[in-house]
């Protein structure tokens, strides 16, 4: 019940994109409204499935691969769904939501039965530490779709060369200000997951960092947005640059999530594609 | 019943110098459309007089053209010789005049597609009508059918949507860099016509403030009372630039007033906030290389005017779906006046026989003599049931050609053999589509 539940929730994304996308083409209000409606039944379901699987697994099913990918691609339509009442953002459904299908589709290849955790996996850190980052990362992602639509539009209006987006995304202020408010939310909660992880490295493994791929590209990661927020407040890097740096961080998020589970052994090959 | 028609002329085929001797000042317009009605063959009749259009309206009586009177009309009303005017107009009838309104009122026959003030025209035009009594049911119907297309059209497409002036085109602009203008201040530097004009627009656009500057500080100090803005020394102006996040200017200065490294100075200061120049100037006042600067853009009034290209040619495709639209309510009208013209023939029909069955119903229980009620029920169910027999095949007919191509002829042929009085135009169910009587069967 619970996988297909969460392998099912992949079906909804599809049609949320597809409606937003339709929505960003035409300029009907429907495809926008039934869009969010797919979303949120999507969301609803989803979390539902992760509820049982939860009941059914006795631990916070994010241990491995499709668990992750599918508790990702649930993160990041919620920060979506919250953004876009918040900001009234419609056009920004477009760009998110496709990117919550990619990963939603991406576990619903995988196989979802319920594994034996691993015994260093047993703690009250997991859900602490995983939950705290992939939020983090879900808010990222949606910087990291405002960012691309910043640059499109930018490009527009720098270039004074109004093409058929011109009209459809936003203004380049309300963007940026999601830029911004997205960066003051992902980073504490980077920050927080990386403590909590180091805390319960040094319970586990017995030491607060260990220099494994994953801890080095997180450190990668929060540098990149540490930059980021202190260019913001202090010299007032804003606009191009800001959008440039989002879609930067968000592709260093997705190395240390999927490239270093995917691409390099480590102590936290719990979820590569082997299990 | 007779048929729409429409005379008149527009900024397309006939110049100023005519439009003008034939516009209808709105003091005129009762005496002109008492005027209009006076003549034979119109029934109902409204005129639309602006600057680039003057259109009479008619409902013509029943068997009549109509045409001639009104260009007689436009002719005696404004002392023109009728050969003189016939050249400048244009007219329509029927599924063509009503066609015509709706494009009229739409915009789509504009001389800026989409501009949005002839609709209120059209319905002060409606309005004189129904304050002079010269609107009757189906210029009415027509009307209201005019305004819910011209909703239409601008509901459904974007015809109307984007700016297609220079002014506007800078405000458009600006929400697309700023998004909100609440909290944003605009500066104007010189007094060009078209930098006041923008900078009304941006007010109404909720713009928090207006900085004026001018070479003559008096000029400064008279303008930004007028917007309500803050006056600033021309010399003082570096000083000032960096309140500003919307420039305006246009003066006639034959060298650049702002240059790049200005632009990078003040956008340093302002840590970024973004800063739109606006150089309505020629030759112009800000280099336009300071649009390479992070944060800034500069548009000069070239570039707005290809901003108001592109517009315009979105403009020019929505007005694609705007004609389908048009010719979809052409549709809808002509079966509405068709079931109206089946409409009121059957209620005349009916309320005739209705009369006479009465009548003779009325004799023969007279002769009879019997004051019994059931034998009067009797003799009054048997003139019913006949009654109802006889017409219910001309009644049928009628129906079914309510929607049909000959019901103009049918109509005509059952008012020539039951020899039916013309038709007033008034129904009692003037809004249905239907035919709305019921046979009592």
């Amino acid at each position: 019940m619970h996988v297909s539940l969460l392998k099912g929730t992949t079906f909804f994304y599809l049609v949320g994109a597809l409606l937003y996308l339709y929505f960003i083409v035409t300029r009907k209000e429907r495809g926008a409204r039934l869009g969010r409606m797919f979303l949120l039944v999507g969301v609803l379901l989803h979390t539902v499935g992760f509820g049982l699987r939860y009941a059914a697994a006795g631990y916070t099913p994010v241990t491995n691969l499709f668990e992750s990918l599918s508790f990702f691609a649930l993160s990041i339509v919620g920060a979506f769904l919250v953004a876009e009442v918040r900001y009234n953002l419609r056009t920004l459904g477009a760009f998110v939501a496709p990117l919550a299908f990619v990963f939603s589709i991406f576990a619903a290849f995988l196989p979802g039965e319920v594994a034996e955790l691993a015994p260093a996996l047993n703690s009250y850190w997991l859900p602490i530490h995983v939950l705290l980052l992939f939020v983090g990362d879900a808010v990222f992602a949606v910087a990291f779709a405002a960012g691309i639509m910043y640059l499109l539009q930018e490009k527009q209006v720098k270039r004074k060369k109004m093409g058929p987006l011109f009209k459809r995304l936003p203004s380049l202020d309300v963007l940026d200000e999601i830029n911004y408010r997205c960066l003051t939310i992902g980073f504490p909660l980077l920050t927080m997951g990386i403590i909590t992880g180091s805390i319960w490295a040094e319970y586990a493994w017995g030491s607060y960092w260990s220099w494994d791929p994953k801890e080095t590209w997180s450190l990668i990661t929060w540098l990149l947005y540490a930059a980021l927020l202190h260019g913001r407040l202090t010299v007032g890097w804003r606009g191009r640059k800001a959008a440039i740096l989002a879609i930067v961080g968000f592709c260093a998020v997705l190395f240390t999530f999927l490239g270093v589970n995917l691409l390099l052994p480590g102590l936290h090959s719990y979820s590569n594609l082997s299990r | 019943m007779g048929q729409i028609i429409i005379i008149g002329l527009n900024h397309r085929t006939a110049p100023v110098e005519i439009r003008e001797r034939l516009a209808f000042p709105p003091e005129a317009m009762g005496r002109a459309l008492r005027g209009l009605l006076e003549r034979e063959s119109l029934k109902e009749g409204v005129i639309l007089s602006t600057c680039n259009r003057v259109e009479v309206c008619s409902l013509t009586r029943q068997g009549f053209l109509g045409t001639t009177e009104v260009k007689e009309f436009l002719a005696d009303y404004h002392a023109i010789p009728p050969e003189e005017l016939n050249g400048y107009l244009y007219h329509y009838e029927g599924d063509e005049a009503v066609k015509h309104m709706f494009r009229v009122a739409s915009s789509l026959d504009s001389m800026v597609l989409g501009e949005p003030q002839i609709l209120g025209q059209v319905k002060d035009a409606y309005g004189y009508g129904a304050e002079f009594q010269t609107i009757g049911p189906i210029l009415d119907k027509f009307f209201a059918k005019t305004f819910s297309v011209a909703k239409r059209v601008r509901t459904e497409t974007r015809v109307a949507s984007s700016a297609v002036s220079v002014s506007y085109a800078a405000v458009e602009l600006a929400r697309k860099i700023f998004g909100d203008l609440s909290d944003k201040t605009a500066m104007l530097i010189g007094a060009g016509e078209m930098c006041e004009l923008a900078a009304r627009h941006l007010l109404s656009a909720g713009v928090r403030g207006i900085l004026v500057t001018n070479r003559t500080f008096e000029r400064a100090v008279k303008l930004a009372e007028e917007f309500g803005g803050t006056p600033i020394r021309f010399d003082e102006l570096p000083v000032h630039l960096k309140r500003a996040d919307i420039v305006l200017s246009s003066t006639g200065a034959s060298h650049f007033i702002i240059r790049k490294h200005d632009v990078e100075e003040v956008i340093r200061v302002r840590k970024n906030r973004p800063m739109f120049f606006i150089d309505m100037a020629v030759p112009r006042d800000i280099d336009p290389d300071a649009n390479q600067v992070d944060n800034v853009y500069v548009y000069d009034i070239d570039d707005l005017n290809n901003v108001i290209d592109l517009n315009l040619e979105e403009r020019q495709k929505e007005a694609v779906k705007a004609e389908e639209i048009v010719e979809e309510e052409v549709r809808s009208f002509r079966r509405w006046l068709d079931a109206q013209q089946v409409t009121p023939t059957i209620i005349t029909l009916r309320r005739k026989y209705e009369e006479v069955k009465n009548v003779e119903v009325a004799k023969a229980v007279s002769m009879l003599g019997a004051e019994d009620p059931r034998t009067r029920k009797v003799v009054e169910s048997l003139a019913s049931s006949l009654l109802n027999k006889i017409l219910h095949a001309p009644i049928a007919s009628l129906k079914k050609e309510a929607d049909g191509r000959n019901h103009m002829e049918l109509v005509a042929l059952v008012r020539e053999i039951f020899d039916l009085p013309e038709a007033s135009g008034r129904t009692e169910d003037g809004d249905s589509a239907g035919t709305g009587e019921t046979t009592r069967e």
